[in-house]
């Protein structure tokens, strides 16, 4: 008799604890989730944690070909949220009660989430931020200090950048034109791309080559092949540390501030644990670790507070305080927008 | 009457596993994307259905461009694999014996013991402003300056050439082993050149192995992604790129779709005319 | 009159690495003569006639064709052509373009091929075949192809590498009569190898029988067969009995007397003989006669029968001497008079001195 309840007891308990334990699968940039952060992670809560890296298109497409399933917790930039929601339905709202705000830097809680609010209904909430601007030798290339510097002769065949969006936006910016105002007029926004196409395609023989991965652009720059490029902050701050001439620099034009959100694939099953990894790595001792990791800093409130000098004074160098003021940030792409960008990339990858 | 039956039964059992696999595997994939490459995007969440997507690829010279330059580029790449492959093969089956033989039957293999990315790096390694080849032409007093070898055509076909090499290689090693020797002692003993012989004798029977080689390696340059792109730099346009880029950046999975399916029938054109010009059936080269 | 053999080998030798396949050879072949090389396999034949060919180069010696030496004449060159052991008729072509490949290459007009291969496959009776495939012919007539091939170039010299060794028994025996009936309608010389030496007895003008890399005998059938000049020759070709004896006395012919004792009396052959010499004794099957009551003159003795092969005309008797208990092979005599012989009767058996061939051993 006895002995038969504390065995059901334990089986009871086993049954809670197993249906308590999630395993968590993220779907992640790379550096965001440390090894040491996920074991602490799993140590307090009892819940594991199953890392896939990608990026911001592969995200979205893993989603899509799922209908929002494989994954329990996202990480997309805020300005890719919106629109995929709206057209392919990837995402599941936030319950806002299950998240602890006040880890949050309240501006850009705030900004957030009015950049991903779908009907009514929010979809993200900030965890790192940053900006792409040029990474550059300054021993080799000081003129450049815009992005249309890069098709500057005297850096001819050693520049590089990625054919994406953010080139299309970096090179209008620096054109004198506004892409952003123009993103709820498609024709305005076609007119810009337009122009932007025609330079690239001129500016083409200027480039080595288009990088399309990290690793691949800081053989580049190290190398010597390359002296100048569009690349992320940490990138330039990371080639900083094996080359004092390489840094980043942020564009006059002003550089392109990003911010990678916390968002809820639609038919992910762990959303109890998805939560608590959100407010288990917003405080500011975990931030710290995730900006010594990536390299970026955080939308954690104090999340700096804790975190290495020597990549302080590298935010600091690259960023004046006018520069701050300067970064113009992504607002949500409004959808087929996309199909537009694409058209003229691929024109811009043919042309001779 | 019922051992047909069980024959018959016994048949299909066997043949159901192959029929499962490619159904679930190959034909229901196929279907389902032909049937989002005819779905025409109006709105947000709304289609309709229609030939839009093939128009778009007729109408931007751009996607016909990339595809006609996979086409000859692939074309071009089988051509010099057969080239390379042929001699090589030649002499595994014919010249060598025992230990060496296998031992330079493997030496094909080795480039297959690392993944087709470390490969193609291994090659920008090579070619690279900064790479081995460069400082070597300098230190020789061949170049006075870096030379760039990357990034062009001539990378993209040194790449894709090696990664196919052992799929020539292999059915002409099996052919040519099966050429009884005396054949080609016989064409000298009749008066033959050796290029009579090669022409007249040693082609016409590794021609089955020729072809499969050939549709291998043609299939494999037309749809390899990592290489063209990887090596070719700024000018890579290879038609998988415009596919995968349709998938996975644009989210068009639509055109993407469409431009899947031109591949599958280009790819299968272009074997079709090879098969008729070499005068092979598809059943004989794969049975090589 | 002396007339320029048509192949001519002088001393002519190949080594490989250590191994000496072909020792010395000297030879000639007078025009329009069957000339075989009979010897068991990895005797260096193939490896001579391969040299005539021109797919291996001799260590040393000359080589000479119609007078003129051709070591330095690559295969496709050298007037000599081969029918290969599988025959090697090209399956990629059909019959008409295999016989006249050796023409193509020579660049004579498609008309003149055209009406060359018609002619030769007609002589060798495959009229109208020459749009077929090969492999819609029998192995017979794939032969008479591979021969009409080489015939067409007209060659000084036919080398034929045992190409009935792939057919069958009664096809064998077809075609060796058939061989012989083209060699003499072409009047072309053939050389011919072969292991087999029912072939080269039945088909050849002169024999060369090899052995170890050396002819140890070249003559006629005939004479091969009654007056082989060595012992492997004597063993080799035809049939025998043979004894291990040592040499008693030399005088009136041989006398010796054999390991299991007995006195048997015979004619040297080969090398001169010693007192005390041991010697190699074959008497073949067919020279010893036999008697159910009468004891034999010459070398003789009683023998129980302890098989009897039956194969017709070719049926063999193998005997066990009685006092030595040696075993004789005795070719059953056609006449029907020992047709009721069965096995454990007694016979007496005998042969004439002049039929036992005496060589040195060693």
């Amino acid at each position: 008799m006895k002995t038969q309840l504390i065995l059901s007891t334990v089986a009871a308990l086993a049954l809670s604890t197993a249906a308590q334990a999630e395993t968590l699968r993220l779907l992640t940039w790379g550096g965001y989730a440390p090894d040491d952060v996920i074991a602490m992670f799993e140590e307090q809560t009892g819940h594991t944690v199953e890392v896939t890296k990608s990026n911001n298109e592969e995200m979205i497409a893993k989603l899509r070909a799922t209908n929002g399933g494989g994954f329990d917790l996202a990480q997309p930039s805020q300005d890719r949220i919106a629109g995929p929601q709206i057209e392919f339905g990837i995402y599941k709202p936030l319950d806002m009660s299950q998240i602890d705000t006040s880890l949050f830097i309240p501006s850009m809680l705030e900004a957030t989430k009015g950049n991903t609010t779908v009907d009514g209904e929010v979809y993200a909430v900030p965890h790192v931020w940053g900006t792409s601007g040029l990474v550059v030798n300054t021993a080799q290339a000081a003129s450049v200090r815009d992005y249309t510097d890069l098709c500057n002769d005297d850096v001819a065949g050693k520049v590089s950048y990625r054919l994406k969006r953010p080139t299309l936006i970096g090179f209008a910016y620096a054109m004198g034109l506004d892409p952003f105002a123009a993103y709820d007029d498609e024709a305005a926004y076609k007119d810009i791309l337009d122009q932007v196409e025609a330079k690239l395609v001129e500016c083409k023989s200027n480039v080595k080559t288009y990088w399309d991965g990290g690793d691949e652009l800081k053989n580049l720059m190290r190398s010597g092949e390359v002296v100048a490029s569009m690349a992320w902050d940490t990138g330039g701050w990371q080639l900083n540390d094996d080359n004092a001439d390489i840094t980043f620099v942020a564009p006059v034009s002003g550089a392109l501030g990003w911010i990678d959100t916390f968002a809820l694939p639609a038919r992910g099953r762990a959303d109890e644990a998805a939560y608590a990894w959100i407010n288990f790595v917003m405080q500011p001792e975990i931030a710290a670790m995730i900006t010594a990791s990536a390299g970026n800093f955080t939308a954690s409130q104090g999340g700096d507070a804790n975190v290495d000098d020597a990549l302080k004074a590298k935010y600091q160098a690259s960023f004046p305080q006018e520069a701050i003021d300067n970064i113009k940030w992504y607002p949500s792409v409004p959808a087929g927008l996309e199909t537009l960008e694409g058209a003229a990339l691929d024109r811009i990858n043919a042309a001779n | 009457m019922p051992v047909t039956d069980r024959s018959r039964l016994t048949f299909y059992l066997l043949l159901a596993p192959l029929l499962l696999w490619l159904v679930t595997l190959i034909i229901l994939p196929h279907v389902g994307m032909f049937l989002v490459s005819l779905r025409e995007k109006v709105g947000v969440r709304e289609y309709e259905t229609g030939f839009a997507n093939y128009a778009v690829f007729f109408n931007e010279p751009l996607y016909w461009n990339t595809f006609a330059r996979t086409a000859y580029m692939s074309i071009a790449a089988t051509v010099l694999t057969l080239l390379i492959g042929f001699p090589i093969a030649y002499y595994i089956a014919k010249l060598t014996r025992g230990r060496t033989k296998t031992t330079l039957f493997l030496m094909c293999l080795i480039p297959f013991w690392v993944s087709e990315l470390v490969r193609t790096f291994g090659w920008m390694i090579l070619l690279r402003e900064t790479g081995v080849f460069s400082n070597v032409l300098q230190w020789a007093g061949l170049a006075d300056a870096p030379v760039e070898m990357l990034y062009n055509d001539a990378a993209i076909m040194v790449g894709l050439v090696y990664t196919s090499m052992l799929f020539m290689v292999v059915p002409l090693v099996t052919t040519l082993d099966s050429l009884d020797d005396s054949l080609i002692e016989a064409g000298y003993d009749l008066g033959a050149s050796g290029f009579a012989i090669l022409r007249e004798i040693v082609i016409p029977h590794a021609m089955p192995g020729i072809v499969s080689g050939c549709i291998v390696v043609f299939m494999l340059s037309l749809g390899n992604y990592l290489t063209p792109i990887l090596l070719g730099g700024k000018d890579s346009l290879w038609f998988t790129g415009l596919i995968y880029s349709q998938f996975i950046t644009r989210f068009n999975w639509e055109l993407g779709s469409a431009f899947g399916f031109l591949l599958l029938g280009l790819s299968s054109t272009i074997v079709f005319i090879g098969l008729k010009l070499s005068r092979q059936s598809l059943g004989r080269t794969m049975a090589q | 009159m002396f007339e320029t053999p048509d192949l001519e080998c002088r001393d002519i030798s190949k080594s490989f690495d250590d191994f000496k396949a072909v020792k010395d050879v000297s030879f000639a072949v007078p025009p329009g003569t069957f000339f075989s090389i009979l010897g068991p396999s990895g005797c260096g034949k193939t490896t001579l006639l391969r040299m005539i060919a021109g797919f291996q180069k001799p260590s040393s010696g000359d080589l000479l064709i119609k007078g003129r030496s051709v070591l330095d004449v690559p295969p496709n060159k050298r007037q000599v052509s081969m029918v290969f052991q599988h025959l090697a008729l090209f399956p990629m072509m059909n019959i008409g373009a295999n016989v006249g490949f050796g023409l193509r290459q020579r660049g004579v007009n498609r008309a003149d091929i055209k009406r060359q291969v018609e002619r030769v496959l007609d002589r060798v009776g495959l009229t109208g075949v020459a749009d077929r495939p090969v492999d819609s012919l029998s192995g017979g007539q794939k032969q008479r192809v591979a021969i009409a091939r080489c015939m067409v170039l007209e060659p000084d010299v036919l080398l034929l590498d045992e190409p009935l060794g792939a057919l069958d028994l009664k096809l064998r025996e077809h075609m060796k009569i058939e061989l012989k009936q083209l060699q003499a309608e072409f009047n072309t010389t053939f050389v011919y190898i072969t292991h087999d030496q029912s072939e080269a007895l039945v088909m050849s003008d002169q024999i060369a029988v090899m052995n170890r890399g050396v002819f140890e005998q070249v003559g006629t059938a005939k004479e091969l067969y009654y007056e082989p000049s060595t012992a492997f020759v004597a063993g080799f070709v035809g049939e025998a009995n043979k004894f291990r004896a040592r040499v008693q006395s030399l005088d009136a012919g041989v006398q010796m007397v054999t390991d299991q004792g007995q006195v048997l009396h015979g004619t040297a052959a080969g090398k001169a003989l010693a007192k005390g010499d041991a010697v190699d004794v074959f008497v073949r099957p067919e020279a010893v006669r036999l008697s159910r009551d009468t004891a034999l003159n010459g070398n003789a003795g009683q023998g129980r029968v302890e098989n009897i092969l039956f194969n017709g005309a070719n049926s063999q008797l193998i005997l066990r001497d009685q006092t030595t208990g040696a075993q004789m092979n005795v070719a059953l005599p056609q006449t029907g008079e020992f047709r009721d012989l069965s096995v454990g009767d007694t016979v007496h058996f005998g042969w004439e001195p002049a039929q036992t061939r005496v060589y040195a051993g060693d």
